[in-house]
């Protein structure tokens, strides 16, 4: 095998995993022992094995989210062991390796607990609000075709650099799944940082902010009070630069509102 | 049947915009009282639905995962190509043209590819305003890179995420439509089956995959941009949940699917490392511009080092192998993926090949960081580096990357006529969904162009000549094809549920893997394809036999969903075996051992093969029909592919 670490032994585990039949019924933890998992695995290749077993047994597999397996889709999601995306800082859970367990650990995995996401079922929740909230406003109202060559609009480097490293946030939740509030505003304020930064966003800059964030208070998201948990458990380190960020375009859209 | 192509006349460089003229339309007052269907959320999908929606259109926008951003589109890397020619660097619309026809093999049309080339330029432009963060130079404007197969730098990057900064610009485009209600989504909803009526495309049946409940939409068209089917091989570079199951079921009411075996193994993955294996994962080729691909140049030394009597340090710079660079020296480690591909392959069955399997190659940066600094290096690269580092706890600032070729694209798909329309009047095809543009090998950095390309520029004036010459009447959808589509959807569903066999639904899509990959993989031959037939054959019927799949339809069933999928994946690897048992040539990414030169390259028979091998349905079980296109070559030589 090509893995780092060939002579690592496998592993024995056990699993405490929230089931729930669906959005309407109670759900809760389910004790399940699993054995021989590969240090090299990840995460959810664990969980497949698990899920194979319970299919061979005739019982319903565990759902959970997932697609890409390579940390940037932003499907998958778990709180394991009181942590979105488990242990691993930077790492989505796709991307977390068993080789970060121990022998005779216990696992506690369950969905993102927020309000705002309620659960399908398992550990599969509902972040169409995150959908919504992009529908409010984070775009550039551009049609298709009728544009200026791309490079009639020079960006400075530095500005690029850093409206990149806001645009890439996977939407997969876990600020919010952090937040003891579950507050979305790390989320909210990547988009709109994206384009408050970047000439092509100016246009409907006030609009843009007043418009997602009114729409990030209808799904029910809780308040932002700078905790920060949100940018430290953040898969892919989406700054709190940003949250800083979207209190000022918000000030400053409200104070100076056309739409007052 | 005879398959019309609907090229325009005129030269080369004039067809596309003479067919813009020539293209009816649909006055704008009149677009609202057309509804399109698109299945699919990718770059093809999202771009083709958000331009419909801007145009008037009423749109159903499709996708089974949890939201449209999802789409496996996300997960490209290293860029998209358009022959801006902002380096000054020689590149023209015309040479990308010949360069996406030459890489293909010959084996695309030159007029949907001379308009790929034309467009690319536009998607650029479009992305950028839509505030797509693409790397740029200290002056402000935009950074291109090099990639396989092209002496020019053409491509466009965000870092390795472009993929995901792309889709994102489309999803944007798309949420905007979808908040004027121009466009309706439905995420978490798999098509199931095409319906038609009067012999046309007129809506879809879908499973929503949260209650279960069976629904019909009806439309004026039906656009498919459901991506690939890679995900025949079990193991590939898709996404988990990437499918084929829209397009089969297309296929199996009438339209043609064309090149199955067309399909692109990627040269630099990260090697397998067990049995419990759920997906591979790419390394974007863009790694090639500054790693150096190499192999030990002894067996000896090979076997010494997959023993740990050496380590890859311990090898001398005379005992390396840079095959790449000895081979091709033109285009080195820049050589077109199927090339590069099948040389790794050459080298690890010479017994050379590293890691504990021996089934790997090294991809070194040791003298790109000498040159340029490991900060230089890590600005380019930084993210893909650390996802190698987190999939295999190897540094590889410190050590060579390990990478091997890994199933990736699908060339072959929907075949489609110069208006991306199926055989199926109304029915559509767009992005990888389609077999057009790539011939039998995809360029590097060309899977986003032409989706977009479908999807902003190709489609919205294609579709308009079609639904011109259609009545603004709609299908109810309790009109007896929706009712019968319904029904055997439900009778799928209920068979599949109603067996409750011994053996697990992953345990036969492995197995089927298994098959495609050992004999319709990297090097094929007609005696190892007929094993496959027969073995796929008999693995479909212990399928329907003994598969197990627990719960009810009523329900998030995992199981289910994904038994629908490989049950549609077991019939499709047989028409994969069937079109490579009737391709005996080689070409791009199809390569029958029979067929070679004497330096193992690949040998074409442009005299006999040089047309699109378009299949029709005649029953599960039964043999397929082949029709043929002829590839017609007018403003290119057909000649040996050579990148020496």
């Amino acid at each position: 095998m090509a893995g780092s670490n060939p002579n690592a032994k496998p592993m024995d585990l056990t699993l405490k995993v929230w089931r729930q039949k669906d959005r309407n019924s109670a759900g809760q933890m389910v004790t399940y022992p699993v054995k021989g998992i590969s240090p090299d695995m990840s995460f959810l290749e664990m969980m497949d094995v698990l899920n194979e077993d319970l299919l061979r047994k005739g019982e319903d597999p565990i759902a959970f989210d997932h697609d890409c397996r390579e940390g940037i889709c932003g499907m998958c999601s778990l709180y394991i062991n009181g942590r979105p995306h488990g242990p691993e800082r930077g790492t989505t859970t796709c991307q977390l390796h068993m080789r970060h367990f121990k022998d005779g650990d216990t696992i506690t995995i369950e969905p993102w607990r927020a309000a705002a996401f309620p659960v399908h079922k398992d550990l599969v929740v509902d972040r169409s609000a995150f959908d919504r909230i992009q529908q409010a406003g984070g775009y550039v109202s551009v049609n298709t075709g009728g544009v200026p060559d791309a490079n009639a609009i020079p960006i400075p480097k530095s500005i690029a650099d850093k409206a990149f490293d806001a645009a890439t946030c996977i939407g997969c939740g876990a600020c919010v799944a952090a937040c003891k509030n579950a507050s979305a505003m790390l989320f909210v304020s990547a988009k709109v940082s994206q384009l408050a930064m970047l000439p092509q966003g100016q246009t409907e800059r006030k609009t843009r902010v007043e418009n997602m964030v009114a729409q990030m208070d209808i799904e029910g998201f809780g308040s932002c009070t700078n905790t920060g948990a949100c940018a430290a458990e953040c898969p892919v380190g989406i700054s709190l630069e940003n949250i800083d960020m979207l209190r000022r375009e918000f000030i400053y859209a409200k104070a100076t509102s056309e739409s007052l | 049947m005879i398959l019309e192509s609907q090229i325009p006349g005129g030269p080369l460089a004039e067809k596309w915009d003479k067919h813009k003229f020539d293209v009816k339309l649909v006055n704008p007052a009149n677009k609202r009282k057309y509804d399109i269907i698109v299945v699919g959320t990718g770059l093809a999908g999202a771009s083709a639905a958000a331009s419909f929606g801007e145009l008037g259109y009423n749109v159903k926008a499709f996708c089974f995962q949890d939201s449209p951003r999802r789409a496996h589109s996300i997960a490209a890397q290293g860029g998209i190509n358009a022959a801006k020619n902002y380096q000054n660097d020689g590149d023209s619309v015309f040479r990308l043209f010949y360069d996406t026809i030459k890489g293909g093999d010959y084996r695309a049309r030159e007029a949907n590819v001379y308009r790929l080339a034309q467009v690319s330029v536009n998607i650029i432009d479009q992305c950028v305003a839509q505030g797509v963060p693409f790397a740029r130079e200290y002056g402000g404007l935009l950074a291109n890179r090099s990639f396989g197969g092209a002496q020019v730098s053409r491509t466009f990057y965000a870092r390795g995420q472009t993929g995901q900064q792309l889709l994102l610009g489309a999803y944007s485009a798309l949420n905007r439509q979808i908040a004027y209600g121009k466009v309706k989504m439905y995420p978490r909803t798999e098509m199931l089956d095409l319906v038609m009526v009067d012999g046309k495309a007129r809506g879809i049946v879908v499973r929503n995959l949260i209650t279960g409940k069976i629904e019909s939409h009806s439309a004026h068209a039906v656009v498919l941009a459901t991506g690939g089917y890679g995900n025949v091989f079990y193991l590939s570079t898709n996404a988990m949940g990437s499918n084929a199951t829209a397009a089969w079921r297309a296929y199996k009411k009438g339209a043609l699917f064309a090149n199955p075996c067309f399909t692109q193994i990627h040269p630099t993955c990260i090697p397998v490392s067990g049995d419990y294996q759920s997906k591979l994962t790419l390394m974007s080729e863009s790694l090639r511009n500054d790693g150096r691909v190499w192999v030990p140049k002894t067996v000896e030394i090979a076997q010494r080092l997959r023993k740990g009597e050496i380590t890859v340090n311990d090898i001398k710079e005379e005992d390396r192998d840079y095959y790449l660079e000895r081979k091709y020296p033109a285009f080195g480690n820049l050589v077109p993926r199927d090339v590069a591909s099948r040389n790794a392959k050459l080298v690890c069955d010479e017994g050379r090949g590293v890691g504990a399997s021996g089934l790997a190659v090294y991809l070194d940066f040791a003298d790109a960081i000498r040159r340029d600094g490991q900060p230089a290096i890590a600005a380019k690269y930084g993210n893909l580096f650390e996802m190698y580092q987190k999939i295999t706890d190897e540094n590889p600032y410190e050590r060579p990357m390990r990478i091997y070729p890994a199933v990736h694209y699908t060339m072959g798909g929907l075949w489609v006529d110069y208006n991306l329309m199926t055989n199926v009047p109304g029915l559509y095809a767009a992005g990888e969904a389609n077999f057009s543009d790539h011939g039998a090998n995809r360029l590097g950095a060309s899977a986003l162009m032409q989706g977009l390309a479908d999807g902003y520029f190709v489609l919205p004036y294609t579709i308009g000549d079609y639904l011109a010459k259609m009545p603004y009447d709609k299908v109810p959808v309790d009109h007896p094809a929706f009712v019968e589509a319904e029904q055997n959807v439900i009778s799928i569903n209920n068979k599949l549920l109603s067996i409750n066999g011994n053996r697990t639904v992953d345990d036969f899509h492995k197995a089927l893997g298994h098959i495609m990959w050992e004999y319709c993989g990297m090097a094929r031959n007609a005696e190892g394809l007929q094993i496959a037939k027969q073995e796929i054959r008999k693995l479909r019927d212990e399928f329907w036999r003994d598969v197990k799949v627990v719960g009810v339809n009523e329900e998030l069933n995992i199981t289910l969903e994904k038994a629908n999928r490989v049950a549609d994946f077991l019939e499709l690897g047989e028409l994969m075996v069937d079109d490579a048992l009737n391709r005996n040539e080689s070409c791009g990414g199809h390569f029958r051992e029979e067929y070679q030169t004497p330096e193992n390259e690949a040998l074409r028979d442009d005299e006999n093969f040089a047309y699109v091998a378009a299949w029709e349905f005649t029953g599960v079980g039964n043999e397929p029909v082949l029709h043929k296109e002829e590839l017609e070559f007018e403003n290119v030589k057909l000649t040996q592919r050579s990148y020496k």
